[in-house]
């Protein structure tokens, strides 16, 4: 088939870009999309234009590297899937598809469709962690922890960190990246002495990293390739407002 | 002329060594004397990112670097199925000695014995640290944790987190890392690519990177370096791994004096998505898991076009279970990939393509209904749905095999040292516990073994130890690094010919898994070293890129890896055709029983080669290291 593409196109460093208009002929329905992306490139690389940046590591929905705009939805319209595991079979002959960069003030755009997402870390790094040294673990069988907790802990750890739920959201907030994190952590027994501490650094980080608020709109559940569930944002609510009563 | 290494393994009884080792090692007393320490990490895999977390937990000045944007992504975030560790908890007659053992029969008695049985004592810290650390493996409705069983063995001793036991373990490593990022510990350095070694005095002193935003090459000083920069599967271009996967930070290291260890020995990986096109750009792995409850079978008759619910059962062949009745769907995947190969060459396959087998899972459905199987795989199922089309609940998988896992990688001794001083190699990167064959679940072990627990001590021990005299970036040596790097750029972007990276590295990628794939001969290792050759003129003198070196720019970053790719890749060659027996994922067709088992030759080759760059041009030199059996009798490696 015959696919029509708007794409966004930003040189580095330039504050603003605009769309371009591209055709892949001879797609096949097995493509990924970003194989579409490829095929694309390799003509502009023979014509001696310059390729479309795009990020992009495992292609198989799991590293959380890749994710653009596609059609308006961060990962395409495609439910509980990212970019990279969209089919072309989900295409017709002759769409026209537009895709363009994940758009919020706290993700700078890059290059293309590239964007800079490291606030993310930052935030991690303020306590989205167990404070345990290595070597001096308890036996991993000492603390029995119910199979629905750890299966809870794992819903929210399933958290590909892509940022979708940012771009998606009106307000560019990071609550549902942050809560799958506070969450995983609020359901298991470990770490449980920094709960309070990890509570507040982490949403005092995300404010000060120029995220928006979250004012309920769900659009952030709507288009998380792994489904993870807005419930967890009223966790970290409650983590937070416990944690900012004990001081 | 051949010089025979020393491995340095410490003397001793097997199970006493790692502990007498520890002890008699030098230690740098906490403190300040830590910090003046700096040590490079190259890698935020389980084996990068653990050991820098822990150097830097116990006080050093770390470096670490990764190509992706944040430490979270590196490839060992796309493991599967699960992680192997000692600890017997069903009580299924497991052991630290049986895991040992294990693992050298997989690897088919060309593993070195001493790291394996640190290995297998280190893995039940693993767990226990990964628990600790909050990683939410699966559990039994009593609150213990669970485990599935996995090829090659006949214990269940695979601890798993639904299928994303990779991700959730390394989301444990980059949360200890981020905590010593926020210590201050670590300096993280994301985008960032290492392009070259730097040596001064003949000792491993820093790195040229580049980063990948703008394009800046810099230089960074260290007291030691370490690699652990993951494997080489990609040389093969499809393959399971991730796109930015390579071998770069290994194969310059290597052409500064460390040696590449046997690098013919890659693992096809029995159960990928079967290859669908020329356009795609990698195959999906189905994790090796499904092989518990997935049954794998062929058409009895060749040319069979039928769907596969219209052959009945009578018509199916099972040739696993014919084959290898003790193991039978479960065994390593060396066997289980060259018997997909056997069938399909024999013309007998899925109707799908000459190159796919079933795995069918009606069987299990009707022992354990949908739902239990929805569990237990689920989420693979609709990954295969997702890239097929169909459902596996209705109708069987089909896959092959795929390039998944090098076996082969930098040359170490017992402490991860390479052999230029102060270079450290873990995880993928180095050559030392798998042998000829990795068994499931055992690249997570080695990782975090490594990363957690083996490269703080040894490098430890190593600047406890060490003569080393102050460098700065301003030292002639970086200059001329420096340098090297960037008229290789220059090189490259000024070729402007015709032909694009992926095209020539798709090319590459055909030579290999045709000459130098799951079997091999003389005359076709031969062949792909010509081709390999003429491909390598082909790309210095025909290579088309746009852009600049001082921009993003992925096809860029892709033509300097493939320019690496290719010299690999005749090495690769040229070492299979040295090895003149068949072992794990090398098989050579002149060296196969009766039945087309594979043939070793432990007479004439129980040794690791070792090969030493000459120069470009030059042809590489092998040195050997000898293995030895002293506590395991070495047997032909049987599964019927
Ligand atoms: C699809 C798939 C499924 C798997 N499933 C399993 C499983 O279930 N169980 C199991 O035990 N094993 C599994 N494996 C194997 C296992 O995942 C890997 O062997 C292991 O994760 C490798 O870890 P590592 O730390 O050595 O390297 P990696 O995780 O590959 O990390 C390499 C790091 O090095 C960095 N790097 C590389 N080159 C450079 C450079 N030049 N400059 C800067 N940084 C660089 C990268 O950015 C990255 O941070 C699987 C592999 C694949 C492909
Ligand atoms: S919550 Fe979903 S969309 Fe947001 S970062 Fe995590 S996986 Fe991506």
């Amino acid at each position: 088939m015959t696919i029509h593409l708007k794409i966004w196109r930003q040189a580095r460093g330039a504050k603003d870009g605009k769309f371009h208009d591209y055709t892949v002929e001879n797609v096949a329905a097995e493509m990924s999309f970003l194989e579409m992306l490829d095929i694309l490139n390799e003509q502009l690389v023979k014509k001696g234009e310059e390729a479309i940046e795009f990020d992009n590591d495992c292609r198989e929905g799991i590293c959380g590297t890749c994710g653009m705009v596609v059609d308006g939805v961060a990962h395409g319209t495609h439910a509980g899937c990212t970019t990279c595991e969209i089919r072309m079979r989900s295409y017709k002959d002759g769409d026209t598809i537009t895709v363009e960069p994940f758009r919020a003030s706290a993700f700078p755009i890059i290059k293309d469709l590239v964007v800079d997402r490291s606030a993310f870390d930052r935030i991690q790094a303020k306590g989205g962690y167990v404070s345990t040294n290595v070597g001096s673990a308890p036996d991993g069988n000492a603390q029995l922890i119910p199979k629905s907790d750890a299966d809870n802990a794992m819903d929210a750890a399933t958290c590909i960190g892509c940022g979708a739920c940012v771009a998606a959201c009106p307000n560019g907030s990071a609550s549902l990246f942050v809560s799958a994190k506070i969450s995983q952590f609020s359901w298991l027994p470990q770490g449980d002495a920094e709960r309070t501490r990890r509570a507040l650094r982490m949403v005092e980080q995300m404010d000060s990293e120029g995220f928006g608020d979250c004012s309920n709109h769900g659009e952030c559940e709507a288009v998380c390739p792994k489904e993870i569930s807005i419930q967890n944002i009223a966790r970290m609510r409650r983590e937070f407002v416990k944690a900012a009563f004990k001081g | 002329m051949s010089k025979i290494l020393d491995a340095k393994i410490p003397g001793g009884p097997l199970a006493d060594k790692w502990d007498k080792h520890m002890i008699d090692n030098k230690l740098v007393a906490p403190g300040g004397n830590r910090r003046k320490f700096r040590i490079i990490v190259v890698g935020t895999g389980l084996a990068g990112g653990g050991a820098a977390a822990t150097l830097g937990e116990l006080g050093y000045n770390v470096l670490n670097f990764c190509i992706q944007d944040t430490p979270r992504r590196a490839h060992s975030v796309a493991a599967q199925g699960g992680i192997n560790a000692a600890k017997n908890y069903q009580n299924d007659g497991d052991s630290v000695y049986r895991l040992f053992y294990d693992t050298i029969k997989g690897g088919d008695y060309r593993s070195r014995e001493a790291n394996v049985y640190r290995l297998a004592q280190l893995s039940t810290h693993i767990i226990d640290q990964s628990v600790a650390m909050g990683v939410p493996f699966a559990r039994e409705y009593g609150g213990t944790l669970a485990n599935r069983s996995f090829g090659g063995v006949q214990v269940s001793r695979t601890f798993y987190a639904r299928g994303q036991t990779g991700q959730q373990l390394l989301l444990g490593v980059y949360s200890a890392l981020s905590r010593q990022i926020d210590a201050g510990t670590v300096k993280m350095f994301p985008r960032h690519e290492m392009l070259d070694l730097v040596i001064v005095d003949g000792k491993a002193r820093g790195i040229i990177a580049r980063e990948l935003i703008t394009g800046e090459i810099k230089r960074y000083e260290a007291d030691a370096v370490v690699l652990a920069t993951g494997g080489y599967s990609p040389v093969f271009y499809l393959s399971t791994n991730a796109v930015n996967s390579n071998a770069t930070a290994a194969w310059r290291a290597h052409k500064r004096g460390a040696f590449f260890s046997n690098p013919c020995y890659t693992q096809i990986h029995p159960t990928a998505v079967p290859q669908m096109g020329d356009y795609q750009s990698k195959l999906t792995l189905m994790s090796e898991s499904l092989r518990n409850d997935g049954r794998v079978w062929v058409p009895k008759k060749a040319g069979d076009t039928r769907r596969p619910n219209e052959i009945p059962e009578n018509e199916r062949d099972y040739y696993l279970e014919r084959r290898y009745p003790a193991f039978g769907n479960l065994v390593p995947r060396d066997i289980a990939s060259r018997a997909a190969k056997v069938e399909c060459d024999q013309g007998k396959h899925a109707y799908y393509s000459d190159f796919s087998v079933y795995l069918d899972f009606s069987e299990a459905i009707g022992r354990l209904g949908k739902d239990v199987v929805g569990d237990r795989y689920g989420n693979l199922f609709d990954m295969y749905r997702e890239i097929t089309g169909d459902s596996p609940y209705e109708t069987p998988m089909m896959i092959y095999p795929a390039p998944h896992y090098t076996m082969g990688g930098l040359w170490v001794d017992y402490n991860l040292q390479s052999t230029i001083e102060g270079l450290f190699v873990a995880g993928e990167a180095n050559f030392s516990d798998h042998g000829a064959n990795r068994l499931g679940a055992s690249a997570l072990m080695q990782g975090l073994a490594d990363g957690y627990f083996v490269v703080p001590r040894v490098v430890a021990s190593y600047l406890a130890g060490a003569d080393l005299k102050a460098v700065t970036t301003e030292t002639e040596e970086f200059k001329a690094v420096e340098n090297d790097v960037r008229s290789h750029y220059d090189r490259l972007l000024n070729i402007k010919g015709s032909r694009t990276v992926r095209d020539i590295h798709w090319d590459l990628g055909r030579i290999m898994w045709d000459k130098v794939g799951m079997a091999r001969n003389k005359d076709g290792l031969n062949e792909a070293i010509g081709k390999i050759k003429e491909l390598q003129k082909a790309f210095w003198q025909d290579l088309a890129l746009t852009g600049s070196a001082d921009d993003l720019n992925k096809q860029l970053e892709q033509a300097n890896r493939l320019g690496d790719y290719l010299e690999l890749g005749e090495l690769m060659a040229r070492d299979a055709l040295m090895r003149e027996e068949s072992c794990g994922g090398h098989f050579r067709e002149e060296h196969q029983s009766e039945t087309g088992e594979a043939k070793r030759d432990d007479e004439n080759f129980m040794f690791v080669s070792a090969w030493e760059h000459q120069g470009e041009g030059q042809e590489p030199v092998m040195h050997k290291e000898d293995l030895s059996y002293e506590n395991i009798e070495v047997k032909t490696r049987s599964y019927k």
